[in-house]
């Protein structure tokens, strides 16, 4: 996806002049307008950093951002041309701590979308707003589509079933990988492993990621789905819906 | 400015190593060789936070005084074994030869971090850290016998105020000198210089210490700040006679130098 990197930016930003021009090319709160080098610099450094220390996961954000120039807007087209979709793209949910009602979630039914993803939060001791803000995408909407795509992530792993662990967060990403096209899950899903053992390496490769990656090409936008309007209804039948099989 | 350095204070030293590619350690080795200090010289690093400049002024008047000792030893080859031993004895415990140097900054976590470096390398004796304002030092007149600051003057707010309480703070005799970024005369060279600069240094920001902010407004305070011939009149204003300056790599820094008479 570096092709696209030649799409139009302000040339301004390369010399001193430019930097009182930066501050009005923001486009929302958070932006920070890079031009095409940078962008190439920073995808570099910021995969090679991931690599380096897997504990920076806002490195792994900055390269979904730098490399995901082609994917985003096929990603916003998707949700554009679909019901649920669009409507989420006008009303611009947002899945935080201070939108969510968690106790109104925890007193839901078992197996209802709400209990299993609070659930998943107390058991992995997460929690929906250490997401990353966007900072280099250079188009407003496209900025949302990335926010909503992390945001999302969560509810990813309830619907499969996996962990935060290592291996969980990987056959996440492989199904990320598949959904959305962005080459950052491509690529953590592919070097991601570098860090497990073997045993761990060939439970991935001949169960996991083979379901992962079937599950991705079967199942429908996962960024379609209206999550804060489904809280009451079960996993399985959600998942149904969406087309996602249980895990091997 | 002083969020930006709260912040980058942990990652400071990763960061100028990556950012000028290890070059600033020359640069300060340098700083220090033109400073040649002699022992007993009292120093004042201001905004010298890490203690790069200290850590390098202890070594040097330590091995300075090495060698005078080792002279003193020579001239002594003639005299009894208990005399020998009885001055040996008394140079022992001067090893600095009385050189002091007082780090101040204004921000606590830089004074921490140059603690921390100073336990791991093995500076003991020798060295302060005060907190304070390089435009309002705790510190009464004609006290020291250099003031230094060495990419620091940039971030001060009122030059002036800072250039002035060094004046004040030097004993009569005593030297200023400062090193910081400056302009490049060359063109090609200065837009080279400003493409990394702007292209570069963020990123290498965003990437090391996750922070593009805090390096995008170094870039920028670098490009705002006088240049060689301005600092220079600036200096000799707050009363400093026979002010000069010398660049290094064609005026990326900037030596200024000026004595208090």
């Amino acid at each position: 996806g570096k092709a696209c990197l030649s799409r139009t930016e302000p040339k301004a930003l390369d010399g001193r002049s430019g930097e009182e021009e930066a501050v009005s090319y923001q486009l929302y709160p958070g932006h920070i307008p890079t031009s095409p080098l940078q962008k190439v610099l920073l995808a570099a450094g910021s995969a090679a950093m991931a690599l380096y220390d897997p504990y920076r996961h806002d490195m792994v954000a900055v390269l979904g951002e730098t490399t995901g120039c082609l994917a985003l807007p096929s990603l916003r087209d998707k949700m554009k041309h679909h019901p649920e979709g669009y409507r989420i793209l006008q009303e611009r949910p947002r899945i935080r701590l201070s939108t969510l009602d968690m106790a109104r979630l925890r007193g839901l039914p078992p197996g209802s979308l709400g209990r299993e993803y609070v659930r998943f939060l107390e058991d992995n001791k997460v929690s929906p707003d250490t997401r990353m803000p966007p900072k280099f995408v250079d188009d407003e909407e496209l900025a949302y589509v990335i926010q909503r795509y992390r945001e999302v992530h969560d509810l990813m792993h309830t619907l499969l079933g996996m962990p935060t662990n290592m291996l969980g967060e990987i056959v996440v990403k492989w199904f990320e990988a598949v959904q959305t096209g962005l080459p950052m899950c491509v690529l953590g899903g592919a070097f991601g492993p570098v860090h497990l053992s073997t045993r761990k390496l060939q439970v991935l490769a001949t169960q996991l990621v083979p379901w992962a990656i079937r599950n991705g090409h079967n199942a429908s936008c996962i960024l379609n789905v209206y999550y804060e309007q489904r809280w009451e209804q079960p996993v399985e039948s959600l998942r149904e819906e969406i087309g996602i099989l249980p895990p091997p | 400015v002083y969020q930006v350095f709260q912040s980058v204070a942990k990652k400071y030293d990763v960061m100028n190593d990556s950012m000028t590619l290890g070059i600033h350690r020359i640069w300060k080795d340098i700083f220090v060789r033109k400073m040649n200090p002699s022992p007993g010289t009292l120093l004042l690093d201001v905004a010298g936070g890490t203690g790069d400049i200290a850590f390098r002024f202890l070594s040097y008047v330590r091995s300075v005084r090495e060698r005078q000792l080792q002279r003193k030893l020579r001239q002594q080859q003639n005299l009894s074994w208990q005399e020998i031993s009885e001055t040996y004895q008394e140079d022992k415990v001067k090893s600095l030869g009385d050189s002091r140097v007082v780090v101040c900054d204004i921000n606590k976590e830089m004074l921490k971090v140059g603690k921390q470096k100073a336990q791991h390398l093995g500076y003991s004796e020798g060295l302060s850290w005060v907190l304070g304002d390089a435009e309002e030092l705790p510190f009464d007149d004609a006290k020291f016998d250099v003031y230094t600051i060495a990419f620091g003057i940039r971030n001060v707010t009122r030059i002036d105020l800072a250039l002035r309480e060094a004046y004040r703070v030097l004993k009569p005799g005593g030297r200023f000198l400062c090193l910081e970024f400056s302009h490049i005369n060359n063109p090609l060279l200065s837009r080279l210089y400003d493409l990394y600069s702007f292209q570069v240094i963020p990123v290498l920001g965003e990437i090391i210490a996750g922070d593009w902010k805090s390096y995008q407004y170094l870039v920028e305070s670098i490009r705002r700040f006088p240049p060689q011939e301005e600092l220079k009149a600036m200096i000799e204003d707050a009363g400093f006679f026979k002010v000069n300056y010398q660049n290094l790599n064609a005026g990326i820094v900037a030596i200024h130098s000026g004595f208090k008479l």
